[in-house]
């Protein structure tokens, strides 16, 4: 009863905020609107006593890509007006691809339904870990899917960054170590004797 | 006298009859209630006086007074501070994007203090025994980047958008570190819930988690002053170069909200690392018997004191931090976290695993 008064509540924020992503004009909005999607599509894992992706959802999506996201919407000037122009043009394709989506997302939940009889699921016992259940399919059962998806992930990486990576000649930038090694004897300042009053102007005053 | 004592007798078994006829989710409801309220009204205590320590140990160190004047030793000055804010007008800038700039403040401080659900206070003494409770706190804590983000975007300034922008990046990189220390903790301990985390430190000062994880340690500890934008790591605040970095446009309770927010984070930075790598309640001379029969054997249990006093071990040393070392430069700071600790923390996570296989006494035994 209470669970099911939870799920609709979530399930309407989800739903609202994921509209929200796509109608909001200001595009910060439609980030921190995204922020709420993830945050209730948390919360409805944690109904399904999924806590581990629950709290990996949020830390991973929420606490680092939608902080980045947020960065780089924040620092660019949007002229709405130039994204709008091609909209007439584009849209037909853009219905098409939508109609292709629901198409498929119909078939598969109507295939789903149609074969399977849902019973009532059964809440586990309190010392569950879903953390823990996870970790023994994840090391086990699918070590191996689970490494290509890891190494995949590593190249993404690295290609990223040699994307970004250049070169530039002539940046001033510093090597602390070398900072750190500074010593005054070896080369820096050139200590010199000399007697006094022999300054080049001769004579002191 | 006795008719007062029989009726609040009656008071009480009515009390109790009509507690125990309620229904379970109720019940759970009302005691969570009240456990918040008991974590939550210390816990605000606790930031405040911790600004006033802050000034006079600060002052100490500077060798002046610090806040005397309010009460006897400045014990009043937190409130006197707190009525002065209070009743100060909230001001809302100009073109500032009014609901986002209400809210920013509102996410900081819920955030600071949701996070104290799964810390616990004493043996099996704490609001929530989450089996992911170490993940529920990286999580909330990397909610708290959104507060300074959005104050300084809706803000509509561009001192605020530059301290924002500073402390993005900051808390982001620094995060990495964090949750590598955090994840050395967790394969020590094998849990993520806290209350056995504290429970494998089991056995004394050695036993604790700071000496086979010293580096994650020092590197959690340092993370988690940078992660709090407290100094040496306060570009975020900056006052020399962006006057007050992300909350400059803000006065009055919601100028509050961002400093209890901030406090708050000190003091939950403060527990974690006593909590994880210092045994959180557990006594530091657990297992030296010749203090048996003395009257020195109370220091042997295990108690709420313990953590308290760990807890402020690492707050002193948050503010000798701030009366002690220079500000770091952006472009250090970023060194630091990525060049310095994650490769650290790495290489001991790889170095701690092949001690667990390979069984180390006593540690991972």
């Amino acid at each position: 009863m209470v669970q099911t008064v939870v799920f609709i509540v979530l399930a309407a924020i989800l739903v609202g905020s994921a509209l929200g992503v796509i109608s909001a004009r200001n595009p910060v909005h439609s980030a921190l609107f995204l922020v709420l999607a993830f945050v209730t599509s948390a919360g409805l894992w944690i109904l399904l006593e999924a806590e581990f992706l629950a709290l990996v959802l949020v830390l991973v999506y929420v606490g680092a890509v939608m902080v980045l996201f947020l960065f780089v919407v924040m620092m660019l000037d949007i002229d709405t007006d130039t994204l709008r122009q091609g909209f007439v043009r584009y849209a037909p394709l853009g219905v098409v691809v939508a109609a292709v989506v629901v198409v498929e997302i119909g078939y598969v939940v109507w295939t789903r339904k149609l074969g399977v009889t849902l019973g009532t699921p059964v809440p586990h016992a309190a010392n569950y870990s879903n953390t823990r259940a996870l970790g023994d399919v994840i090391y086990t059962t699918y070590a191996y899917p689970f490494e290509l998806a890891a190494v995949i992930l590593l190249v993404g990486i690295v290609a990223a960054i040699a994307l970004t990576l250049r070169r530039r000649p002539g940046t001033r930038s510093q090597n602390p170590a070398k900072q750190v090694r500074v010593s005054a004897k070896r080369g820096r300042i050139r200590l010199v004797k000399m007697p006094s009053g022999h300054g080049r102007g001769g004579e002191a005053p | 006298m006795s008719e007062l004592l029989t009726q609040l007798h009656a008071f009480w078994s009515a009390l109790t009859t009509y507690w125990v006829s309620l229904p379970f989710g109720w019940q759970l409801t009302l005691k969570s209630l009240a456990g918040i309220v008991a974590i939550m009204l210390p816990l605000i205590l606790t930031v405040a006086y911790l600004t006033l320590a802050e000034r006079r140990i600060i002052g100490f160190m500077q060798v002046r007074m610090g806040p005397n004047r309010v009460g006897p030793w400045g014990l009043l000055q937190p409130f006197a501070d707190v009525l002065k804010l209070v009743f100060k007008e909230v001001i809302l800038p100009t073109n500032a994007n009014r609901f986002l700039f209400i809210i920013a403040p509102v996410i900081s401080i819920s955030t600071a203090f949701a996070a104290w659900a799964v810390v616990p206070f004493s043996n099996g003494v704490l609001l929530s025994n989450a089996n992911a409770g170490l993940l529920y706190i990286l999580a909330l804590t990397s909610f708290g980047v959104y507060g300074i983000i959005l104050s300084g975007w809706a803000s509509n300034s561009k001192y605020a958008f530059l301290g924002a922008m500073r402390s993005a990046a900051q808390m982001v990189s620094y995060e990495i570190a964090m949750g590598f220390a955090l994840v050395g903790v967790l394969m020590a301990s094998q849990s993520l819930n806290l209350n056995d985390i504290v429970l494998a430190q089991n056995g004394g000062f050695s036993h604790w988690f700071w000496l086979p994880l010293l580096p994650l340690f020092v590197i959690y500890f340092v993370s988690g002053v940078a992660e709090t934008n407290r100094a040496p790591f306060d570009v975020a605040e900056g006052e020399s170069e962006i006057v007050a970095g992300f909350h400059v446009e803000y006065s009055g309770t919601a100028f509050a909200a961002f400093f209890l927010a901030e406090y708050a984070n000190m003091i939950l930075i403060s527990a974690l690392a006593a909590t994880l790598f210092w045994g959180g309640w557990l006594s530091p001379v657990q297992g030296w018997h010749f203090l048996e029969g003395t009257s020195l054997a109370f220091l042997m249990h295990t108690s709420f004191i313990w953590f308290a006093v760990k807890t402020c071990v690492f707050l002193y040393a948050f503010l000798w931090f701030r009366a002690t070392f220079p500000r770091y430069r952006y472009d250090q700071i970023m060194r630091l976290g990525w060049k310095v600790f994650i490769p650290i923390t790495i290489l001991w996570l790889v170095l701690e695993g092949a001690a667990i296989v390979l069984k180390i006494p006593p540690w991972f035994a």
